[in-house]
């Protein structure tokens, strides 16, 4: 489940996440991003090296089952 | 465009464009392929480069420079201040205009280049790469090329397509935020740097004139530091102290690759430059000239090897950066990750000894001895890798 999300139309495109991915699961336009969910490992490196704070980590919620 | 060309370059950055026009040079047939509608921009950069550099590797047109330095003024945590002696001078650019004069040196060397043009992989075949597959203004398109260079910057993809690891780690990223400022107050020929765990952890802000009352100020902190606090933070919080009156032109976010250059800047017939390489300086996060240097380099392999119909001679290009580049970058890495660290006092105590020398030890050399002093085995590193100390 991919748990990295881009707050929309806040990113400057800049590659900044794309350069420490380490699954090149980003794809990045000149002013489109977009994330290859089969690729992604939500390792979260994007979401910490973003300079603007763009790329969020949400927790996973826990269901009632594993709660 | 065409179906077909010897030399495919995707990305027309300063690293790509040298490229494509030393390649070119020798009647190659030469494509650039560039993401953006436009060379040039946006600006993602200090546009700082030392002339003796610059001069080394273009004829300068007076119209890129912006500003020319004579002084650097490092600002260590506490406010005290050291103005080294540069022994030389440099230049802040006008990158809209410099990248786009490289893109026209290689277009008059006879390159094409096209802008709205997405490369989004490579073409397989049976001993490597014979093409690359894009965007282009929409279109769905695949081009052929019997070699194809990678000079696709921070977010460098072509390297990773062709299996050579080009990811920057955390630690060596620098990320950064970048303003243009408008009504500030500052010396015309000084390039100011900040340091300080509150100002910029593991990088420094800098604020570079532009001259008419315009700035360039920036911060880049390394990836470590940037998952507890973002790089615009840093800097909104530096201009409201420092230039509360300014008008702010444009903010851009970016991020520098302060890493070793890749082991593997050809493989196949796939060639890494620039950015996409890590040729930047990892020391002082500077990647204009160096990745220039690398574009030379690698576009006169390439015209050569097209020439004699030998593939083996782009390993010309690798040898030829080691040789002149590549083991320096090694020992700025090194210096980097001793002093990227240093706590606040310590940045401190350098700025209290280095004010202590005499003038004529007041240097930049004189700053890194005074900052590496418990590091003996690397002062002598230095000394023998860069000829210094004699
Ligand atoms: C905030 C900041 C400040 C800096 N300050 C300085 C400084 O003061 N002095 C200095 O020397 N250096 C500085 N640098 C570093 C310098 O900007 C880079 O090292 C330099 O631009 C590298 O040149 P390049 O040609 O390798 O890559 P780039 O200039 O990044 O060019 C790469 C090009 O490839 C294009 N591209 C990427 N992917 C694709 C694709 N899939 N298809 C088509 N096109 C693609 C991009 O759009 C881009 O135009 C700074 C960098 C940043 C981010």
């Amino acid at each position: 489940m991919l748990l990295i999300e881009i707050k929309p139309n806040t990113c400057d495109f800049c590659g900044c996440c794309v350069g420490v991915c380490p699954e090149d699961a980003i794809e990045l336009q000149e002013a489109q991003i977009s994330i290859i969910e089969e690729r992604c490992t939500n390792c979260a490196k994007c979401v910490w090296v973003c300079p603007f704070e763009v790329l969020l980590f949400n927790k996973p919620q826990k269901t009632k089952a594993e709660a | 465009m065409k179906q077909e060309y010897d030399v495919i370059v995707v990305g027309a950055g300063p690293a790509g464009s040298t490229c494509a026009r030393y390649a070119a040079a020798q009647g190659a047939s030469v494509v650039v392929l560039e993401k953006d509608r436009d060379v040039g921009m946006p600006v993602r950069c200090g546009e700082a480069v030392s002339n003796r550099s610059l001069e080394k590797i273009v004829d300068i047109d007076p119209r890129w420079i912006a500003a020319t330095i004579r002084r650097f003024r490092l600002v260590s945590p506490s406010g005290q201040i050291v103005e080294p002696d540069l022994g030389g001078h440099g230049f802040v650019l006008e990158r809209r205009l410099f990248d786009y004069d490289l893109a026209r040196l290689a277009v008059e060397a006879g390159a094409e280049v096209h802008t709205k043009s997405y490369v989004d992989g490579l073409l397989p075949s049976e001993n490597g790469w014979q093409g690359v597959a894009l965007q282009w203004k929409g279109e769905r398109r695949e081009i052929r090329g019997r070699i194809i260079v990678g000079a696709d910057g921070v977010e460098s993809r072509v390297g990773k397509w062709a299996g050579v690891d080009t990811t920057t780690h955390m630690r060596d990223m620098e990320t950064c935020a970048q303003m243009t400022l408008s009504n500030v107050d500052l010396e015309d020929d000084a390039c100011e740097f900040y340091f300080g765990n509150d100002t910029a952890p593991m990088g420094y802000l800098w604020v570079f004139p532009k001259g008419n009352g315009m700035a360039n100020v920036g911060v880049g902190i390394s990836g470590m530091a940037s998952k507890q606090r973002a790089a615009i933070r840093y800097l909104k919080d530096f201009i409201a102290r420092r230039f509360p009156g300014a008008g702010v032109l444009t903010t851009v976010a970016g991020g520098v690759p302060c890493a070793v250059t890749v082991d593997t800047l050809v493989k196949d017939n796939i060639v890494l430059v620039g950015d996409a390489a890590h040729q930047v300086n990892p020391m002082s996060g500077g990647g204009i000239t160096s990745g220039m240097f690398g574009g030379k380099m690698a576009g006169e392999a390439i015209a050569r090897a097209l020439a004699r119909e030998d593939l083996t001679l782009l390993q010309e290009y690798p040898r030829q950066w080691e040789k002149d580049i590549g083991a320096k970058h090694r020992t700025y890495h090194r210096m980097k990750s001793a002093v990227y660290k240093f706590p606040d006092e310590t940045l401190d105590d350098i700025a209290r000894k280095v004010l202590a020398l005499s003038p004529e030890k007041r240097t930049i050399w004189g700053v890194f001895r005074t900052a590496l002093r418990h590091q003996p085995a690397l002062v002598w590193e230095m000394v023998k890798v860069f000829g210094l100390g004699r």
